[in-house]
């Protein structure tokens, strides 16, 4: 059973911040779905390797050659904030 | 037969003759969406001046008596997850609301390259999560069949589109059968391609391990052609795979015989609606009669794909939705205090009920203490789930079953209920925890509403699904059936 | 009283040498506009993806076998959670359970004594970028983000607590630098950021077998910093305990004004990174075959070369350690020996004139303006008996000042050498007629008093009396 604490610990982490409906909404739809995924542990899986890739491909590289950038204009231009060429946030603490 | 009704490979025959200009073809698909775009609602941006000016340049190059490419000229509709240089694209979210990317999806690039023309961004549930269109920030899309029920989701504007005429062929993503699932609800072809075998740069993710892009038309031959532009390695995309993909229009042959297909009892439980069933049984009469070996069989893992999917993409999805944050681009709130204020609130207010239930989800199934229970033991039955593939497509050369338990469900029906929802995808989530290929195609109605049958293939075998595919159609009619409007 | 033991354990961040960044074709270029060496990749745009930079495998694997580790035939990356605005992502991929090397050590010499330092391990990462305040973090209205250092590679050497002291600590940085500069892979420059590291400290009383409460500290920019840093810590926890104190598991942060750690958060939010292995990227497997094609054609390290100073030149260990502590000082001093083949001479002028001077100035090697072959020129000087050593050591501060060649200096100062008899005869007559005390002295047998007169010569003739020759006269003269 997952709690409203648990809920509150959750989204603290998510950095969501719900209101007191939506920690009740999410306590009882997030019990229903873990209760579901309860059926998993009936799963005998002790000698199976996990798979988090589908298909076997490995040793994917790039050379290390500078390349043709964006200009950082446009990336500045989408900024929900900016000084001059940073992007701009409230203060961090 | 109006314009807009016509099929791809059917309008490049007509401009390859001249009896139509690629002007007049964007013009019949606008003119439709001014005409049926109120009832379905299918786009979030429409882009006529790209496709107009696209079209042009189609047309020149006939003018000039040059030879075009089988889909210039075509008018493409894509889901608004896919990115598009100086075009928003918006997820269907508040969060990317006004997003104008600075770069092009490869897929999208593709299908410039290949000239076909951009009639716009449809509409998706947000960050394609969903099974209905109705986790849309933006509107309801309308299930062109019938306007009081989904086109089914996620990529619904994708699929509503091409049903209803306002675009000859569209793109879609499928995580967990987000094509399929509304290419069967709309009565059109929706096909996820092999993992690995279209580029996935440039498609917003919602779980990088299980998102695939593939493309929805109105036929097999449509899919062939569209499967040709899109598929293949780019170096932008690690999980791409290195591989030269044949010329799928080879596979538009009409012949199965000898093809050894393999029913899953478990696809055909209860849990779906008889009267789908008996669409389903009437194409495995029809495939026996065209000389496939159809036999029952087993997967005997298939229940335990929806929680594992649950569990693994919402993981994925938590981390993957953890940019937007309102530092650099998307929404931010106005009057924040301080950073963690803006991250909780922009967030909070930029994501949708169901996008903040699934980062939930996904964040818990990876935090101290569950990563064990939950998303490690996840992966683990992905495992499971995958051998019982591997062991069936060693004894058959594909897989048969339906693509959703049920026809179209009517708006509103089942947005409490997330599980119930979910169930939606019971077919079609485990073909992406295997990463393997699959095709949706119109079997017949209930109802008058359309009904889909997905076909399996070993991956990288899109070919054979294309002419399993190919024949059932060349010798049935539902293909044909169109949603009055 | 109780005897507290220290123990140390060390993460260090090094920053690789390559072309671009770890993930894009980003330029790595030190400074840059802010944001202007940044591209979709890094920063994180929607629906972009990493492609592995192969440079940072190979340089990756050199360092790792440089320090002994065992390298990874299988690793992968993963994705480590959390929220911070220099992580465009709010994820940072990293390497957790599948690093690229692991068990290694390095060899460091405290007290004369050799210490091995054990490597946990050493994995693959991607930098973040830089936050920009005003004032300080704590006082600043708001912050502006640079990405041009995010995604830029790093490796992250994770040492056991194998560390007793401060000074033990300071000598595993020190070596672990000097063999990471040797390898080629990073500058190590602890001043731009290229080398940074991570201290966790505990205290506990000798003989328990746990370990005491840790505290890391951060924000170590200097081999000076991170000793005093470390050597304070201890105290600080030392004084907790003494007061029926708990030393709380904190991060902190090294004042060096005031020579003091900070603590650096109050409300410490409970980390949870929720590490999962990266969707976006394919395992590494490598073969050993590679691996050991690596291993041959790494390039000679710190201990290999102490040795060879030891036998091949006959150099002392102390001068040998000295000279290999930086592949800078040690390729410096090689480049001055392929000029005029005098080992220890040319160590005599490193370890002397030219690190004190070095220290003075604040600044290393590289900045030096004194080229070797000047070096060599000078102590070729002296050798030639143009100059006196003394004379030298002036010329040799001039060099260091404006770079001139030593021949230019004595030109221009005047400052060649008298060998000549003539001339000095005279002043050694004027000398033994001024000092008449001493040449008694000397003459009753009092041997050293011959050095005050070679003295006052060499004092009249402003240094450049050849001084063998001044003793050779003076003796003749007097007997």
């Amino acid at each position: 059973m997952i709690s409203k604490q648990d809920v509150d610990h959750v989204a603290l982490l998510a950095r969501l911040e719900l209101t007191e409906e939506e920690k009740e909404l999410y306590t009882q739809q997030l019990n229903k779905i873990l209760n579901a995924a309860k059926a998993l542990q009936e799963v005998d899986t002790d000698n199976i390797p996990p798979t988090a890739h589908v298909l076997p491909i490995q040793n994917v590289f790039r050379e290390d050659r500078v390349g043709k950038s964006i200009d950082p204009e446009k990336a500045l231009a989408i900024a929900p904030e900016r000084e001059e060429s940073f992007f701009k946030v409230p203060k961090i603490v | 037969m109006d314009l807009y009704q016509l099929t791809a490979h059917r309008l490049h025959e007509m401009l390859v003759k001249k009896e139509v200009s690629a002007a007049e073809i964007t013009k019949a698909v606008f003119q439709r969406i001014e005409q049926v775009e109120d009832k379905v609602n299918s786009y979030i941006t429409l882009t006529q001046e790209t496709a107009e000016a696209q079209a042009a340049e189609v047309d020149k190059r006939l003018a000039a008596g040059e030879a075009i490419e089988p889909l210039a000229g075509i008018p493409v509709a894509l889901k608004d997850n896919l990115c598009t240089e100086g075009i928003r694209t918006t997820c269907a979210s508040k969060m990317l609301g006004d997003f104008v990317p600075p770069y092009t999806a490869t897929a999208v690039q593709r299908l410039y390259d290949a000239n076909l023309v951009l009639v716009g961004k449809t509409n998706l549930d947000e960050f394609a999560m969903g099974s209905s269109t109705e986790n849309s920030k933006f509107h309801l899309t309308h299930n062109p069949w019938d306007a009081e029920r989904v086109p089914g989701g996620s990529s619904g504007g994708s699929a509503a589109a091409v049903a209803a005429g306002q675009a000859i062929v569209s793109l879609g993503t499928d995580t967990g059968g987000s094509i399929r699932q509304p290419a069967s609800y709309c009565g059109v072809v929706g096909m996820k391609p092999t993992y690995g075998g279209v580029s996935r740069y440039g498609a917003v993710p919602f779980a990088s391990s299980l998102d695939q892009i593939g493309p929805i038309t109105k036929d097999v031959t449509d899919m062939a052609h569209m499967l040709n532009v899109i598929c293949g390695h780019d170096p932008l995309d690690s999980t791409s795979a290195n591989l030269q993909h044949p010329d799928f229009t080879k596979y538009l042959v009409n012949d199965i015989k000898g093809l050894k297909i393999g029913v899953p009892k478990e696809y055909l439980a209860e849990g779906i609606d008889s009267q789908v069933k008996n669409r389903i049984k009437e194409a495995i009469e029809k495939m026996t009669e065209l000389g496939a070996y159809v036999e029952e069989t087993s997967m005997p893992h298939t229940d335990y794909a929806m929680p594992a999917y649950y569990l693994l993409a919402t993981a994925e999805a938590s981390s993957n939705l953890a940019r937007y944050d309102g530092v650099s681009f998307g929404f931010r709130v106005a009057d924040a205090e301080d950073i963690v204020d803006m991250f909780k609130r922009s967030r909070s207010q930029g994501f949708g009920d169901e996008v903040k239930l699934r980062i939930m989800l996904g964040t818990y199934s990876l935090s101290a203490g569950y990563y064990d229970a939950y998303y490690l033991k996840a992966l683990k039955v992905r495992t499971l789930i995958k051998q019982d593939f591997d062991q069936a497509l060693e004894k058959y050369d594909l897989l048969l079953g339906p693509t959703s338990p049920s026809t179209a469900f009517k708006i509103g029906e089942l947005i409490n209920d997330p599980i119930k929802m979910y169930l939606q995808d019971i077919c079609t989530i485990p073909v992406n925890l295997a990463g393997l290929p699959a095709i949706s195609l119109p079997c017949g109605l209930v109802n008058n509403l359309p009904v889909g049958l997905q076909l399996i293939g070993k991956a990288f075998d899109e070919g054979t699904l294309l002419q399993a595919a190919f024949t059932f159609e060349q010798n049935t009619e539902h293909h044909r059936l169109r949603p009055e409007l | 009283m109780t005897q507290y033991e220290t123990v140390i354990g060390i993460e260090v961040h090094v920053e690789l040498k390559t072309n671009t960044k770890i993930f894009c074709n980003c330029t790595t270029e030190f400074g840059g506009e802010p944001n202007h060496h940044t591209c979709p990749v890094c920063l994180g745009l929607p629906g972009t993806l990493p492609v592995l930079n192969k440079k940072v495998v190979e340089y990756a694997v050199r360092a790792g076998l440089a320090l002994n580790c065992q390298v990874a035939e299988f690793s992968k990356f993963d994705r480590k959670n959390y929220y911070y605005p220099d992580l465009p992502k709010n994820y940072q991929v990293s390497q957790f359970d599948l690093p690229i090397a692991r068990q290694g050590y390095v060899e460091v010499e405290v007290e004369g004594q050799i210490k091995r330092i054990g490597i946990h391990h050493m994995h693959m990462e991607e930098d973040a970028g830089k936050l920009v305040h005003q004032g300080n973090i704590m006082t600043t209205p708001y912050s502006l983000v640079d990405y041009n250092r995010g995604g830029m590679p790093l490796i992250e050497i994770v040492s056991e607590p194998d560390m007793r002291s401060p000074e033990e600590a300071r000598a595993y940085v020190e070596k672990l630098r000097a063999i990471i500069q040797y390898t080629g892979v990073s500058d190590c420059r602890m001043e731009e950021g290229s080398l940074r590291c991570d201290v966790n400290i505990s205290v506990r009383p000798v003989g328990q077998q746990e370990l005491g409460t840790k505290a890391e500290i951060k924000n170590l920019n200097s081999f000076r910093a991170l000793q005093r840093a470390a050597a304070y810590e201890v105290e600080r926890q030392i004084s907790v305990l003494e007061t029926g104190g708990r030393v709380i598991q904190e991060t902190r942060t090294w004042d060096e004004a005031k020579g003091i750690t900070v603590s650096m958060r109050s409300k410490e939010e409970a980390h949870d990174y929720r590490y999962f292995p990266d969707p976006d990227l394919v395992p590494v497997v490598l073969d050993n075959q590679w691996i050991e094609f690596i291993k041959d054609s790494l390039p000679e390290l710190p201990d290999q070369r102490r040795s060879r100073y030891v036998e091949q030149y006959g150099l002392p260990e102390y001068d040998a350690t000295i000279l290999t502590l930086t592949k800078e000082m040690s390729d410096y001093f090689e480049e001055i020996i392929g000029h005029y083949d005098k080992p220890k001479v040319i160590s005599n002028w490193m370890m002397g004139e030219m690190s004190r001077l070095l220290n003075v100035s604040g600044t290393d090697i590289t900045a030096c303006k004194i080229k070797p072959l000047q070096l060599a020129e000078l102590v070729k000087l002296i050798d030639q008996g143009t100059i006196s050593g003394k004379i030298a050591k002036t010329v040799f501060e001039e060099m260091f000042e404006s770079g001139k060649d030593p021949a230019v200096i004595v030109k221009e100062k005047g400052l060649v050498q008298i060998s000549d008899e003539g001339a000095i005869a005279s002043v050694v007559d004027e000398m033994i007629a001024a000092n008449p005390k001493s040449v008694e002295d000397f003459k009753a047998g009092k041997d050293k008093a011959i050095g005050f007169l070679v003295g006052q010569v060499m004092k009249a003739t402003k240094g450049k009396a050849n001084p063998d020759v001044v003793n050779k006269l003076l003796r003749e003269k007097l007997q």
